[in-house]
């Protein structure tokens, strides 16, 4: 018998055997973040569906402050309720809800997207399709992958000195400029203070770069072949992009905008930077549904402009506080964040996957 | 001299077919020169691709360029409707005239230069929207915007494509859903719509097969009544085929150019001959 037709080989179950302990490692390695993150979610979710168990001090309290059934019955039954959603912030942690940061979060929503859209795409059209190659192109591309590694909080220190304070241009108590709208009439104050409008414009400089970056990208993907044979039928460069480079590229566009903007759904530090964190009972610009709107209309343009909190910044309210019911309320404040990213994130994989079918080259 | 013998067979059957098509031939149709090139150097940033070329290209004719890759056919195409100045770094001197205009001067509008001498590349390049927007693109990006008008165009355009009859019951699909060789008269179609005087056309056939081939070739036939078609192909069958002017091309030199009977039949010179009969490139 032949050594070469010798099939069984004992060296290679030692080599078999470190190829399955290999396969076992990574397998441990991804399931290692998905348990962490189920055992987060559990511990979160349970300590926002039941407030915590009072001790003999709180139920002396209770009873020296003589609660009564009325007072009983508005009393939530536990953290994440509906009366959660459609109630302010209050001592009384049964009480407390989380409208106002809901409302809040939506303006700084609302204002990231108006400003980062435009200037983001604007730029990156600008770098990919108009700008020549050259050493000014690779120093902006440089400087922008860096920006994009900026701490958050650098962001709110220059929020806080561009658009909160305008570099004390306006003196200490600051200007109220009226302008005439045709229709209405805008207060605009400056500077800004701390308002929606300053921490929406601060969030934008933070996702900025991404949004750049991402967008380029996808700018970059479109094949030059639709470029030329646009430009071969006699088309400007401007109709060019607007005709078929734009919207080629607008699902990458739109993923890269919409991860950008749950960024900054979540983002605390700049916000705690210019001043947001602050006990608030009221919407901005008094709005509160469609109703409010109706009621009084002057509000959309005073919302910019008022004061606000945010979902992340009433979370870490109330994780600050001494009393252990504030704890169960920012458990049920996380679960509601988690929920708005959620569904925003999903949104940006279903519009990836939309188009991805629809055009194929 | 077998490949010589098979070129003249090639050239008597094509003649039979022109006779048949229309009464008068070719050879005695009178030439009004429709682009005008003189002395053309041309340069990608330090490296020169085109030599000292000259040419006239005649009117309602099929003009093909030969020659082995990279000996600068298409990159002569690209000047005729200066595609190339959308590639940084590159330089030309010389003159190209399109009816005694000259088209490198500096009052003239590119956009309008490539409305009159559209063009077609060797990939197929639909744009991802519907068939009928695809063919009114040209038109409408020129301003046109009258539904009716557009729709004129559009049908009359795949009609001289002969992509018509085809397409005429989904004009809404996804230009993205044809086939290879259905794409590639799209993009004939969509060339023409634009109502060029020149079609320039890059390989047009090269990435199709046999069948899909035989159509462009007989639709190429039919539209040099119209216009002037300059093709660049790498297959010498397909000039000797339909183009009525060959002019081959070696190393950024044209060589020789000549009626394309009597280029492949008699080329003047040697390497041309040697290319011709297969004897390099």
């Amino acid at each position: 018998m032949s050594v070469s037709g010798n099939l069984r080989e004992p060296a290679l179950a030692k080599r078999h055997r470190i190829g399955q302990l290999f396969e076992w490692l990574c397998c441990g390695s991804t399931w290692f973040g998905m348990i962490v993150l189920a055992l987060l979610l559990l511990s979160i979710g349970w300590k926002a569906m039941a407030w915590p168990t009072p001790d003999a001090d709180a139920v002396d309290r209770a009873a020296a402050t003589k609660t009564d059934a009325t007072a009983t019955a508005l009393l939530s039954p536990r953290p994440l309720s509906s009366r959660f959603l459609t109630s302010y912030d209050s001592r009384i942690p049964q009480k407390a809800g989380i409208k106002a940061a809901l409302w809040g979060s939506l303006w700084l929503l609302v204002f990231v997207a108006i400003t980062t859209v435009p200037v983001g795409v604007g730029a990156a059209v600008y770098l990919e399709e108009y700008s020549n190659e050259g050493r000014w192109k690779r120093i902006i591309q440089v400087n922008l992958s860096n920006l994009a590694g900026v701490p958050s909080i650098v962001y709110g220190i220059l929020g806080l000195t561009v658009f909160v304070r305008m570099f004390g241009l306006f003196g200490h108590d600051g200007k109220v400029l009226d302008l005439n709208l045709g229709f209405a009439m805008l207060s605009l104050p400056l500077p800004f203070e701390r308002s929606v409008i300053s921490g929406a414009l601060t969030l934008s400089l933070l996702v900025l770069p991404t949004v750049i970056v991402s967008a380029q990208e996808a700018l970059r993907a479109v094949p030059s072949s639709i470029r030329n044979a646009s430009y071969a039928l006699g088309a400007t460069q401007w109709q060019t992009i607007r005709h078929q480079v734009l919207p080629a590229a607008m699902p990458g566009i739109m993923t890269g905008v919409i991860l950008s903007l749950s960024r900054a759904m979540g983002e605390t530090a700049p916000l705690i930077m210019i001043g947001a964190l602050t006990y608030l009972a009221k919407c901005p610009g008094k709005i509160d549904g469609v109703a409010a709107v109706w009621e009084h209309p002057a509000g959309l343009l005073e919302a910019p402009f008022d004061v606000f909190t945010s979902l992340p910044i009433q979370i870490f309210n109330w994780v600050s506080r001494a009393q252990p019911e504030y704890d169960h309320l920012a458990a049920a404040g996380i679960m509601i964040l988690l929920v708005v990213l959620m569904v925003m994130n999903t949104a940006a994989i279903l519009i990836r996957n939309r188009f991805q079918r629809r055009t194929q080259w | 001299m077998t490949i010589m013998q098979s070129f003249s067979e090639l050239m008597h059957q094509r003649q039979q077919r022109e006779t048949v098509k229309r009464s008068r031939p070719v050879e005695t149709a009178t030439e009004v020169s429709k682009l005008e090139v003189s002395n053309l150097n041309f340069f990608y940033g330090e490296k020169q691709a085109l030599f000292d070329v000259s040419m006239t290209v005649p009117e309602r004719s099929v003009t093909a360029f030969i020659g082995p890759s990279g000996c600068g056919k298409s990159t002569f195409l690209r000047t005729l409707n200066r595609m190339n100045d959308i590639i940084e770094g590159t330089r030309l001197t010389g003159n190209v005239t399109l009816e005694g205009q000259d088209i490198y001067a500096t009052e003239v509008d590119v956009v309008a230069l490539r409305k009159r001498v559209g063009m077609v590349f060797q990939k197929s390049t639909p744009f991802p929207k519907s068939i009928f927007e695809n063919v009114a693109y040209g038109p409408k990006i020129a301003g046109q915007r009258n539904q009716k008008e557009l729709q004129g165009i559009v049908e009359q355009s795949l009609k001289r494509a002969a992509l018509w009859d085809e397409v005429k019951d989904r004009m809404q699909d996804s230009a993205l859903a044809l086939s290879g060789g259905q794409q590639q008269r799209l993009c004939i179609a969509r060339a023409l719509a634009t109502n060029p005087d020149v079609l320039l056309m890059d390989e047009p056939a090269s990435a199709l097969d046999p069948a899909s081939t035989a159509r462009i070739e007989d639709l190429i036939f039919e539209l040099k009544q119209n216009y002037t078609i300059v093709i660049v192909t790498h297959n010498m069958q397909q000039a000797a085929r339909i183009s009525d002017w060959t002019a081959f091309f070696f190393q950024g030199y044209l060589i020789e150019k000549d009626r394309t009977q009597k280029l492949f039949t008699t080329p003047k010179k040697k390497q041309t001959e040697d290319y011709i009969t297969g004897r390099f490139g």
